[in-house]
């Protein structure tokens, strides 16, 4: 998936360029023709079919696809920090369908602060993906019931899986008031 | 198109003004440590007397970091932490990472260490069966199949131990195949196994399938139905008892699965008595399937030819396979170095145990007991 | 004086009948002391028995075969510190336990050894042991109570629900036995322990098979009962450890929770004592009509003499297989005293005197011993109950059965 492209996000240098081919079917013919430019890309690569789009219409693409093309089972919710593009986020679902035995990801960019409409509508399983993903990256996620921390304790700060937390950094503050230690390095 | 409307958190009682004596609500903390949680979990109940009415679980106690290690280290030297995440099956856990990463490097694994692959798969798969068996039914009062579980998995575990050294965090493969051949007298020995296994299994069988206290312990006990599995990602087991008949050895075949020829258990009703059934099913099943690879083991080298320094090119991928307890997937994003950029695995446990909720709505406390050890998770996994 | 001994010994009553005090002592404190060792001795079986049910050893290192194991465990129970929780009623918590205890102890005044060897005769004897053990329920909800928490308060009001319910059926199979004491000329039944074995050998059929299979039903209502009445498996839901309640003896550490321990075993005891003299025939031999005649009678009378050679005979083949190590020195030399007590002990049952006194109890004891073996055996194999569906058997199950038993028996009575 390239990121280069010139319409929007920008790319940006350090970015995996994969080659991949484009991918022709029914369903992206369909969003194409429904959103237009919002759809920035559709390809296979590596014999996985994935879709780039727009962050402002991606829910309601993830609604398309989940009540009209049998999209039934949300398999995961990740997220990529690249932390030199204008729009640092990939959020990325990972769809599968049961009656059509199809794997689809879908992209897309998210700006600093901004949140994404919560999933949980659609799938309900979305629900801990998703509190993990805040947890991780601090990506909010608007509507969802509960989004707290679920692999850290509660009042940790700092996002973990984003490029400027070190590998070996902590919370200090967290560790030395509740373990009582000075680090747990 | 299978809905739930998001239920709130259990934790506020009714009238929260009244107190324990009052209400008839009360919330109940089984914490993270208790012999049933199969590790630290936390599990925070909100009772009504003695019926469930909401559970939250709290979990994160096991949390390393696998996923940020995994962006500091390369490709091969990351392979020995994906054991530790599933512990109990770590073999499962080795060959889907090391799958993704090939699916990366578009090279494939030579036959033969697909078979290998395939073999010690499914021993771990009938090694973590046989563990989930003595612990749940342990939890539920049973304390005998415990023993005769853990006697017969040590069989297993040597096999593995005489192959490449551990018995439980393997670390069995490598990118691009197998490091160890297979030693001398491996077929012998596993052979030698899957004559000796069945009567055992049907010892376990003989101990609880028909024992009325069992069945009525794990009948209508935690159900879930194929809808909400599917809404809410639970795979594995859990899904095929409530009546899907789907695996990811069929839908969608990896290593050397297309070779064999094996049945999918399938259960009806969705409670524990059939994720029970359904996995004793599954060990016979992974016997089949590993009979049919021991005869057919083809020659040939074990080892694809994989570069000293692996560098992917710029890409990302996901790839899923079926671990015991359900789809274990990995997407890894690569930007050409040697370390790879984000490793995100998709633990099946941590999937399954938001159904955990669902499941035991309605039901009473000593079934939560039952349905957390029928969810076979592993904190590892949870956690990473 | 020894005119005292040999008028009590060829006198044919027990000692509470005769108003024998010093006896009644003498017999108490024998009564009492055996049944401190027989749950010691119970200990033990246990641990050994589970494991080898387990595939595994037990206790192997105190003592050879860890036999002197329960002697360690009562050792360092003793010498734990003493915890009662800042809050609690202390007077109830330090009572608690000895109530279950007292109860449990209470009951073996009228347990029928024999025709003379029993502390007292009641003439109400299985109401009294019933009654008696029932109190034990207040000993439960007290230790609940008392230990001021609420996981202790809902096991032991789950564990005195239990009880409760059971005693109904046990209640009823007790009543149709007692019925069955009544088929004789007189058409009066009788309460007392040793009336009732005596029944069963005037009728010349064990209540087991009387009436076959009423008899036998009514037995294993109770059996079923006795155990859920004694909180052991597969009903020890209030005490097991992996449920979220763990049970009324939770805060109870030491001493306190080992007198917990000996007043279950004490009441395991109690109850099979009680199923094996209504139904099994109590002290009375096997096959005590089917087989008649004077060799049968030598026969069975030798048998006690040949099961402690036999025992002797398996300590000595263990002692033959202990390591040749220094380190086991002192083991081997233990367990081949105890195989040579043991062959002793076997060869006075002999002695025909000895012999003719010591049949009634050892048939007593083995009997008794079959049902403790089967506790273990439970424990080992099932799984445990749910408390709903335990409530649902004693009420559903068990209670009508034991009714239609009772009817049954009662027209049984009288038409056959």
């Amino acid at each position: 998936m390239s990121e280069e492209t010139k319409s929007p996000p920008p790319g940006s240098a350090g970015e995996p360029k994969p080659a991949g081919r484009p991918w022709v079917s029914p369903l992206v013919t369909k969003l194409k023709t429904r959103y237009g430019s919002g759809v920035f890309e559709a390809s296979t690569c590596l014999g996985q079919n994935c879709l780039v789009l727009d962050s402002s219409i991606t829910h309601e693409i993830l609604n398309i696809l989940s009540e009209e093309e049998e999209f039934d089972y949300c398999v995961d919710i990740t997220a990529v920090h690249y932390p030199k593009r204008e729009k640092p986020f990939d959020l990325v679902w990972i769809l599968y369908s049961f009656p059509r035995n199809q794997r689809l990801r879908v992209k897309t960019m998210l700006a600093e602060q901004e949140s994404f409409p919560s999933s949980i509508p659609i799938w309900s399983g979305t629900n801990w993906l998703e509190r993990e993903v805040y947890d991780m990256f601090g990506i909010r996620f608007d509507g969802h019931p509960d989004l707290r921390r679920i692999l850290l304790p509660e009042d940790w700060k700092g996002y973990p899986l984003r490029k400027d937390y070190g590998i070996i950094e902590q919370d200090q503050e967290w560790v030395q008031a509740n373990l009582g230690i000075e680090s747990g390095q | 198109m299978p809905d739930s409307t998001p239920h709130p958190s259990p934790l506020e009682l009714s009238s929260p003004d009244k107190t324990f004596l009052d209400s008839n609500e009360l919330i109940l903390n089984m914490g993270p440590q208790h012999p049933a949680t199969h590790g630290v979990l936390r599990v925070i109940l909100k009772l009504d007397g003695e019926k469930v009415l909401g559970v939250e679980c709290v979990i994160g106690y096991l949390h390393r970091g696998v996923e940020k290690i995994g962006e500091n280290r390369t490709y091969a030297m990351f392979n020995p932490y994906v054991d530790r995440m599933d512990y109990v099956a770590a073999v499962s856990n080795g060959l889907g990472y090391c799958e993704t990463v090939e699916k990366l490097l578009q090279i494939e694994a030579p036959p033969r260490a697909n078979y290998i692959r395939v073999i010690l798969t499914e021993l771990n798969r009938l090694a973590s069966h046989m563990l989930w068996l003595g612990t749940h039914a342990l939890d539920i009062g049973a304390m005998t199949p415990l023993f005769y579980t853990f006697r017969d998995r040590e069989e297993i575990l040597k096999i593995f131990e005489k192959y490449c050294g551990a018995r439980l965090t393997t670390h069995a493969f490598r990118i691009g195949g197998c490091l160890y051949e297979t030693y001398d007298g491996f077929e012998r020995d596993v052979k030698k196994f899957i004559d000796f296994v069945p009567p055992k299994i049907d010892e376990y069988e003989e101990l609880l399938t028909s024992n009325r206290i069992w069945v009525e312990r794990t009948k209508n006990v935690g159900k879930i139905s194929a809808a909400d599995c599917k809404a809410l990602g639970v795979t594995g087991p859990v899904l095929r008892a409530s009546g899907v008949k789907w695996d990811i050895r069929k839908a969608l075949p990896y290593a050397a699965y297309p070779d064999f020829d094996f049945e999918i258990p399938v259960g009806a009703n969705g409670d524990t008595y059939d994720r029970y059934l359904v996995r004793m099913q599954e060990m016979r099943q992974s016997l089949r399937i590993i009979r049919q690879a021991v005869e057919g083991l083809p020659e040939g080298p074990i080892m694809a030819k994989v570069p000293k320094v692996m560098k992917p090119p710029a890409g990302e991928v996901y790839h899923s396979i079926e671990a015991p307890k359900g789809e274990l997937g990995y997407f890894i994003v690569s930007d050409g170095s040697t370390q790879p950029y984000r490793v995100r695995v998709r633990p099946p446990s941590f999937v399954n145990l938001q159904a955990l909720d669902l499941m035991v709505r309605g039901q009473l406390v000593a079934d939560v007991i039952a349905v957390i050890g029928t969810l076979d998770i592993v904190l590892g996994e949870v956690d990473r | 004086m020894l005119d005292y001994v040999t008028s009590y010994l060829s006198s044919n009553t027990t000692p509470g009948q005769a108003g024998n005090l010093v006896w009644a002592l003498i017999y108490i404190l024998i009564v009492f002391g055996g049944v401190s060792v027989a749950v010691m001795a119970m200990n033990w079986l246990e641990r050994k028995a589970l494991a080898h049910f387990q595939i595994r050893l037990g206790p192997m290192r105190v003592g050879p075969h860890g036999l002197l194991q329960p002697i360690a465990d009562a050792i360092k129970l003793l010498t734990k510190e003493d915890i009662i929780p800042e809050r609690a009623d202390r007077l109830v918590f330090w009572i608690a336990p000895l109530i279950i205890l007292c109860a449990s102890f209470a009951v073996y005044v009228v347990i029928p050894f024999g025709p003379t060897h029993a502390i007292t005769d009641l003439n109400i004897g299985i109401l009294f042991m019933l009654g008696v053990s029932s109190l034990s329920v207040l000993g439960v909800v007290m230790a609940g109570w008392a230990s001021n928490s609420h996981y202790p308060l809902i096991g032991s009001l789950r564990s005195s629900a239990q009880m409760i319910s059971y005693e109904v059926a046990m209640g009823l199979a007790v009543v149709s036995a007692i019925l069955m004491t009544s088929l004789n000329p007189s058409g009066t039944g009788t309460l007392s322990m040793i009336g009732i074995v005596e029944a069963q050998q005037r009728q010349q059929i064990w209540y087991l098979f009387k009436f076959f299979p009423l008899g036998f039903i009514a037995f294993a209502i109770f059996a079923i009962a006795m155990v859920a009445e004694t909180n052991r498996a597969p009903f020890d839901l209030p005490e097991a450890e992996s449920e979220l309640t763990a049970g009324f003896h939770t805060e109870y550490s030491g001493l306190r929770w080992s007198l917990f321990m000996l007043g279950e075993y004490a009441a395991m005891i109690a109850v099979s004592s009680i199923a094996v003299t209504l139904w099994l025939g109590g002290w009375l031999r096997p096959f005590p009509n089917a087989l008649t005649g004077a060799t049968w009678d030598l026969a069975f009378s030798l048998f006690p003499g040949f099961l402690f050679l036999i025992l002797a005979a398996v300590a000595w083949v263990g002692v033959i297989r202990m390591p040749k190590h220094p380190y086991f020195r002192v083991q081997t030399l233990g367990l081949a005293g105890f195989g040579v007590v043991l062959g002793l002990i076997g060869l006075v049952l002999f002695v025909p005197p000895v012999r003719d006194r010591i049949q009634d109890i050892f048939w007593f004891t083995a009997k008794v011993a079959f049902f403790m073996y089967m506790y273990i055996w439970y424990r080992a194999t099932f799984p445990r109950y749910r408390f709903d569906q335990l409530m649902r058997v004693g009420w559903k199950v068990l209670l009508p059965i034991s009714l239609a038993v009772l009817i049954g028996t009662a027209v049984a009575g009288v038409v056959l």
